[in-house]
């Protein structure tokens, strides 16, 4: 079976994989920066099928992808500042009212299609963007640099996120939050500002996934992100809470998606196993991270409401 | 000691007429309290008297329902703990506030504007802690992770948290309570240097002979009240001890040094290797000897490796070397139920967390272990009145305090919590009994109780084993004290025949020389 290992196909898998990744990876990122100031956000699925769906239906109404994508990134928002009202200011218990934020999103999203769009119509696609002269580079030009925009901005957040995180002051207070917010409080930090505007941020990020999510399909359907954004919360215990150990995960699933989904379209898996394959990438997460992730710890307050006194 | 400040420098700061009202209690009670300058004040009182609601007010932790205070003559609100540092207010709490995941640098950096806009600038705090450290004497490494470090380097880092905040007044909440003698002799020699830079100081404490050697004044709180202001030099230890109870209740008389208890050894421990939480060996060959009618104490600072000890003997954590024997009993591979049968009674160190489950009610606490005792239960069902018999002649026996046997163990104070342990585990007529900081934040009048019932059951011909880290609790329990260092038994001392100095060097890894004598030593 050498054939099927050819060169293109290697590089059309690869490319592929990392196309799969961005949603995961921007969700996942989002969702460690909430977790690192001490807030579990698990509506983070239900954020993503918003987020793809106000992408969808303004780019279905206008054309323009731009406004689009703006579109995305605010609902993203806007479910942050919910997300934010609930777990910070209400001290909701964060694993059931993200659950809420999940089960609300996947009906809205249903109905909302069908009163608003009803016939599928599929949205015009981003264009891969060449970067420079690094997409003419064999194979790996292929593989790294013929992606749409989207997909560098989910990989060069990486970066950015850690250097928020371990560079500046902020990221110092989100940290110091997520880990010990009486000592945060004790200094002067406004611990509820400091979790607010890490899960706004966070949800942005979600909302996004989403719109890469969508932008990747080119059109909505029900339930879209069947639950990557579940898959996100677990790549953020299995990437240590570490941006790079995030992305080493999302990769990782991101990959094993486009090497199942490329054997099944060779036919290496049989059509009456696709189904038990279409599972391989959660149940190999799932493997990875009960050998990985237990070796770390997650941040002290996490999930844990702060009140003063208390 | 330095001399003591000035009587008549200016009032830094005056609180008048403090009232606080928290649900069903009054915390504090038109409160007067002020604060020279360059002065130590320290408050003094029972747990629940009010001083830590007092200096959470002037903090910004708390809003008073009533009253004024005053800094420099001026009144201010402080709504906010920002509000308390931009008026040059510091605080170091009895728990650390600290993140522990971050660098000292960062801990104390926390919170400020960096010289570097949103950048932080690691270099120039590291600088100006190096500063600070030097000024101070205070030894710290900016670079070092806070959770490597120990107690008394954590508690150094929150001094240097609020002398880089420029803190003029700084409150320390039982700053001491967790600090070996000589960290203890460190941290008073920085706080009177901090005096003669013209800091005030507000001091919180219940350890008497601390209070009197440190303090310029003394305000006693006692149920919510200023009851009176002394000076050190006008006061004893047991008037002290009055003020804060309110009625007399002498001097705690340690054990009588009987001829050694020539008893069987009850409890016989045997090069136990226990692993912690982090993986590594933190009791690393323990032997050691209970016998019955005799205490013997284990001194030692927290974390030398006492609470997995503690835990390995209540079977709580398995040794992964060495035995443990109750009565004779082998507890290898028992779980805490198997302990108890073979005779151990067990008095946790949280005892909030391990000792009692909160929202149960005083009679189910007491109730927790021997429900499915046939007086207490038949077929599965719990029998009412004799429970509720058998609860009331605990609560009565064992003197805990409480409105009935129905109130959520929760609401019950330190002292009333750690009699109700005590009164169950005494129940089941153990052969050892296993207490591990028996009085730690518990009022004087608590601990003189708890204490007389610990000397009790040895009496009974109990093997009463008590790990403490409270050296005076320890030379006024135990007939014999063994020293627990970095896992290790490292020095053993006839409570009377040893000196606090000898003892404070032991804890802190010197080993004793053979004859007790407490200088000379090698290093261990």
């Amino acid at each position: 079976m050498s054939h099927f290992f050819t060169y293109a196909i290697l590089t059309a898998t690869i490319a592929s994989g990392i196309q799969y990744t961005a949603p995961f990876l921007l969700a996942a990122l989002g969702e460690t920066l909430g977790q690192r100031s001490g807030v579990l956000n698990l509506g983070v699925d239900g954020i993503m099928l918003l987020g793809a769906f106000s992408t969808y239906y303004v780019a279905y109404r206008t054309g323009d992808l731009g406004l689009a994508l703006v579109a995305g990134l605010a609902t993203g928002a806007v479910l942050g500042l919910l997300t934010a009202f609930m777990s910070v200011t209400l001290n909701a218990e964060q694993g059931i009212s993200g659950i809420g934020v999940y089960i609300l999103a996947l009906g809205l999203t249903d109905l909302l299609f069908v009163k608003l769009v009803g016939t599928p119509t599929p949205i015009k696609p981003l264009m891969g963007l060449d970067i420079g002269l690094l997409d003419r580079i064999p194979a790996v030009g292929r593989m790294f640099f013929h992606q749409n925009a989207l997909i560098y901005v989910a990989f060069l957040l990486v970066p950015v996120l850690g250097f928020v995180l371990y560079r500046t002051t902020y990221g110092t207070k989100v940290l110091a939050c997520g880990e010990n917010p009486a000592a945060a409080d004790s200094l002067g930090i406004n611990v509820h500002r400091i979790r607010y505007s890490a899960v706004i941020a966070g949800s942005t990020m979600a909302g996004l996934a989403g719109a890469t999510l969508l932008i990747n399909y080119g059109i909505f359907q029900e339930n879209l992100t069947q639950s990557a954004g579940f898959i996100a919360v677990a790549l953020v215990y299995f990437g240590a809470w570490k941006p790079g150990g995030v992305m080493a995960g999302s990769l990782l699933y991101g990959i094993v998606t486009a090497v199942i989904f490329q054997w099944k379209s060779l036919g290496i898996i049989p059509v009456s196993d696709a189904d038990l394959a279409a599972t391989a990438p959660a149940v190999i997460t799932v493997l990875a991270l009960l050998s990985v992730g237990r070796r770390f710890r997650q941040p002290s307050a996490l999930a844990k409401p702060y009140v003063r006194g208390a | 000691m330095v001399a003591k400040g000035p009587g008549d420098a200016p009032v830094v700061l005056e609180m008048q007429g403090i009232t606080k009202r928290f649900p069903g209690v009054l915390a504090n009670d038109h409160v007067d309290f002020d604060v020279r300058s360059g002065e130590v004040h320290t408050l003094f009182g029972e747990n629940g008297a009010g001083k830590s609601t007092l200096m959470s007010i002037l903090y910004g932790l708390h809003r008073a329902d009533e009253g004024v205070t005053l800094l420099d003559g001026e009144p201010v609100t402080i709504g906010s703990p920002a509000e308390a540092i931009r008026l040059g207010i510091g605080m170091i709490h009895q728990h650390f506030m600290l993140v522990p995941t971050l660098t000292v640098a960062e801990n104390v950096s926390l919170g400020l504007a960096s010289t570097r806009g949103p950048l932080k600038d690691t270099r120039r705090v590291s600088q100006r802690i190096e500063e600070l450290s030097s000024a101070y004497g205070i030894r710290v490494n900016p670079a070092a992770a806070v959770w490597q470090l120990s107690v008394g380097e954590r508690q150094r880092v929150e001094i240097i948290k609020a002398l880089y905040r420029e803190a003029r007044l700084l409150i320390l909440d039982e700053p001491t309570a967790v600090l070996t003698p000589g960290e203890v002799d460190d941290l008073f020699r920085v706080l009177a240097q901090m005096r003669s830079d013209g800091r005030s100081m507000v001091f919180i404490s219940h350890k008497l002979r601390e209070v009197l050697a440190l303090s310029d004044r003394i305000t006693v709180l006692r149920a919510g009240r200023n009851v009176g202001t002394v000076l050190p030099a006008e006061v004893s230890e047991e008037r002290l001890a009055e003020l804060m109870v309110g009625r007399h209740i002498g001097a705690e008389r340690p054990s009588p040094q009987g001829p050694s208890p020539a008893g069987e050894a009850l409890l016989r421990v045997r090069d136990l290797v226990v692993r912690g939480d982090r993986g590594a060996d933190t009791v690393t060959g323990v032997s050691l000897d209970v016998r019955a009618g005799e205490i013997v104490g284990i001194a030692g600072v927290s974390g030398n490796g006492q609470r997995e000890l503690a835990e390995a003997i209540a079977c709580l954590r398995s040794p992964s070397r060495g035995t443990i024997r109750v009565g004779g009993v082998d507890l290898a591979g028992r779980n805490a139920a198997g302990a108890r049968r073979a005779g151990l009674g067990f008095v946790p160190e949280e005892r909030m967390r391990d000792g009692v489950i909160g929202d149960f009610s005083v009679s189910e606490n007491l109730m927790l272990v021997d429900a499915a005792k046939a007086a207490f239960s038949r077929w599965g069902f719990l029998r009412g009145r004799s429970i509720r018999s058998y609860c009331a002649e605990r609560v009565s026996t064992f003197d805990v305090r409480t409105p009935g046997l129905e109130t959520p163990t929760r609401n019950l104070s330190g002292g009333n919590i750690q009699k109700l342990i005590l009164a169950r585990e005494l129940s089941g007529n153990p052969k050892v009994l296993l207490v591990a900081q028996p009085t730690r934040g518990i009022d004087v009048a608590a601990t003189r109780y708890i204490h007389e019932r610990l000397r009790e059951q040895a009496r009974k011909g109990i093997a009463v084993l008590v790990v403490s880290e409270d050296l005076d609790e320890v030379i006024n329990l135990a007939d014999r004290i063994l020293v627990m260092y970095e896992g290790r038994i490292i020095g053993e001392a006839g409570a009377r025949t040893t000196t606090r100095e000898a003892l404070g060097l032991m804890l802190a890894g010197v080993a004793a020389a053979p004859a007790g004598a407490a200088a000379g030593s090698s290093a261990g």
